[in-house]
């Protein structure tokens, strides 16, 4: 259970690493990575996907 | 790229240079129609105050990615086009980084009194990024003055630290106050832990925007709004947005054309929403004029890492990769220019009074208004060859005075030794409605061109201040009992 970052649609813009409640996302060179092992899909911290909510191209996805 | 930009050696140079001085004393008052406390806070910055525009630059510097709304005329592969031009990608920084940046060409642009942050998403979207830069430059350059940009959804969160800072200047899009017309410019907006769409979306915006703007006039902080003129959707709302934005106590209100280009990628473009012509710009600004916010009549709709003076980008002399790591911070030249400014503009202001003059004793016949295009490199004066020109400052004079009406962007003509027949035909697109064109020289092919699509050419003014030239051609043009003749592509 963890969301995932579609490497070609991501513009490197760290919105979705500022929203993270877990700090999951950090950037790798020039796109941002999502580390499953710490994405909890905000459960219990907000409604929905934080990352998935913030990002303008909809790179943000279900792994 | 409007070429050099004046450097200190030319500084003698321009001093020497020969001037139009009026009879009378230069007057003793701060400037024409601002109060001396206000005049303080604004002369140095290009964007606040349309005289500084010709003589101080401002650096922003791209420490702000994240965005949290998204807009119709935005693409967010590109830059942010609420301050930026779109389809630019601006080369992004950290605040350390961004200290370094401003550092080295504080010490090499003289001009340069103004740091912003405009993107390329939103200052207040990232906001640990842009206090920490605000932070480090007010603590290393604090003779630089701060200012930031934003689409105003984060701000009531910030007001306080916004005022901490001293932050003077604050810019803000507002493109709407209702709701309805909000849902066609902006599909979402991301606020409180989710994400909102449609009217929902927009009312949020507008509620929080009215508050931002609310809590930092009440600071006093000065506001400029931008409103993005989008054919169609928002161009006969833009008065009620005038309207609320004087209520609130913003400063200034800043029409800018919505570009549009389906190669950009915007919902916008993509969609066959067209962009304001030059003259429906300068239309819709007229409709505003009088309504007691001052208009901004010299934006040129910068990027998020623009360098120079207004309608000039150096961006490129200073990317990172050309910055030292320790770059040396050497204020000299920056006094030196100060003090030829506050004597250039005694001259300039004495020379604006004169030109005053002239108009108003200007023959009573010939055409009551005129306008005037004209080609510069800054330092209020016409002193830029018509080839080199990306923009001409189209200014309209009749017997009351000479306004500035608004930049004309277009792409220089002459390339390196021969002109481009097709950026010819686009540059006199872009001077529709103009009468007089006022250039330190002009070659004579583009000349033969220019005249056959109607505008006067006028070169014996090269170096002369602007107002003088223009008001001597409007004196001219009432002599001779000319008729306007309107240029047309
Ligand atoms: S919000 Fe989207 S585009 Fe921005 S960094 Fe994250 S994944 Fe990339
Ligand atoms: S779904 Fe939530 S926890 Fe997982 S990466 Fe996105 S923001 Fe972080």
């Amino acid at each position: 259970m963890a969301y995932t970052i579609i490497a070609d649609d991501c513009t490197a813009c760290a919105a979705c690493e500022l929203e993270c409640p877990n700090g999951a996302i950090s950037a790798k060179k020039s796109i941002y990575i999502i580390d499953a092992s710490k994405c909890t899909e905000c459960q219990g911290k907000h409604k929905s996907p934080q990352c998935a909510a913030v990002c303008p191209t909809g790179a943000c996805v279900p792994a | 790229m409007s070429g050099e930009i004046i450097s200190l050696t030319s500084i003698g140079r321009l001093s020497g240079s020969k001037r139009t001085t009026a009879g009378g004393c230069p007057s003793a008052q701060s400037h024409d129609d601002y109060d001396p406390a206000l005049w303080e806070r604004i002369k140095d910055h290009p964007c606040y105050n349309e005289q500084a525009h010709h003589d101080f630059a401002r650096v922003h510097v791209a420490v702000a990615p994240a965005c949290n709304i998204q807009c119709n005329y935005c693409n967010r592969k590109y830059d942010c086009s609420n301050e930026s031009r779109p389809g630019v990608v601006s080369e992004k920084l950290t605040p350390e980084q961004a200290l370094r940046k401003v550092t080295h060409i504080a010490a090499r642009l003289p001009q340069l009194s103004v740091v912003g942050i405009a993107g390329p998403g939103d200052a207040l979207a990232n906001p640990k990024w842009t206090f920490q830069t605000f932070e480090l430059i007010s603590r290393n350059l604090p003779h630089l003055k701060l200012c930031l940009s934003t689409n105003g959804l984060a701000l009531p969160d910030h007001l306080d630290t916004i005022k901490s800072f001293g932050i003077d200047h604050v810019t803000m899009t507002i493109n709407m106050i209702d709701p309805e017309i909000g849902a066609r410019i902006y599909p979402w907006i991301f606020f409180d832990h989710r994400r909102w769409t449609g009217l929902d979306a927009a009312k949020i915006l507008h509620e929080r925007q009215m508050a931002g703007l609310e809590g930092l006039t009440a600071a006093g902080i000065l506001v400029k709004v931008n409103s993005v003129l989008i054919p169609g959707v928002n161009d006969h709302h833009l008065a009620e947005v005038n309207a609320a934005i004087r209520a609130r106590g913003a400063f200034l209100h800043n029409v800018m054309p919505l570009i549009s280009d389906p190669a950009h990628g915007t919902a916008f473009g993509l969609g066959g929403q067209r962009g304001p012509t030059p003259e429906e710009l300068t239309e819709a600004q007229e409709r505003l004029g009088g309504s007691g916010v001052r208009l901004m009549r010299h934006c040129r709709q910068c990027r998020a890492d623009a360098v120079g003076l207004l309608g000039e980008s150096r961006d490129a002399d200073f990317t990172l990769d050309r910055i030292p790591e320790q770059p040396v911070l050497d204020l000299a030249p920056h006094h030196a220019y100060r003090a030829h400014i506050e004597r250039e503009w005694q001259h300039r202001r004495a020379a604006r009074a004169a030109a005053g003059r002239q108009l108003a004793a200007a023959a009573p016949r010939g055409p009551a208004k005129l306008r005037v295009a004209v080609a510069t490199n800054g330092g209020g004066r016409v002193n830029l060859h018509f080839g080199k020109a990306t923009e001409f400052l189209v200014y309209e004079a009749d017997s009351t005075g000479i306004r500035l009406l608004g930049p004309r962007r277009v792409e220089n003509y002459c390339l390196g030794g021969f002109g481009d027949d097709q950026r010819l035909e686009a540059v006199i697109a872009a001077l529709a409605g103009v009468d007089v064109l006022l250039v330190a020289k002009v070659g004579d092919c583009p000349r033969a061109r220019l005249e056959q699509a109607g505008l006067r050419i006028d070169d014996s003014h090269g170096q002369d201040y602007i107002e003088p030239a223009i008001a001597a051609c409007f004196a001219a043009a009432r002599q001779a009992g000319l008729p306007p003749r309107r240029a047309s592509a």
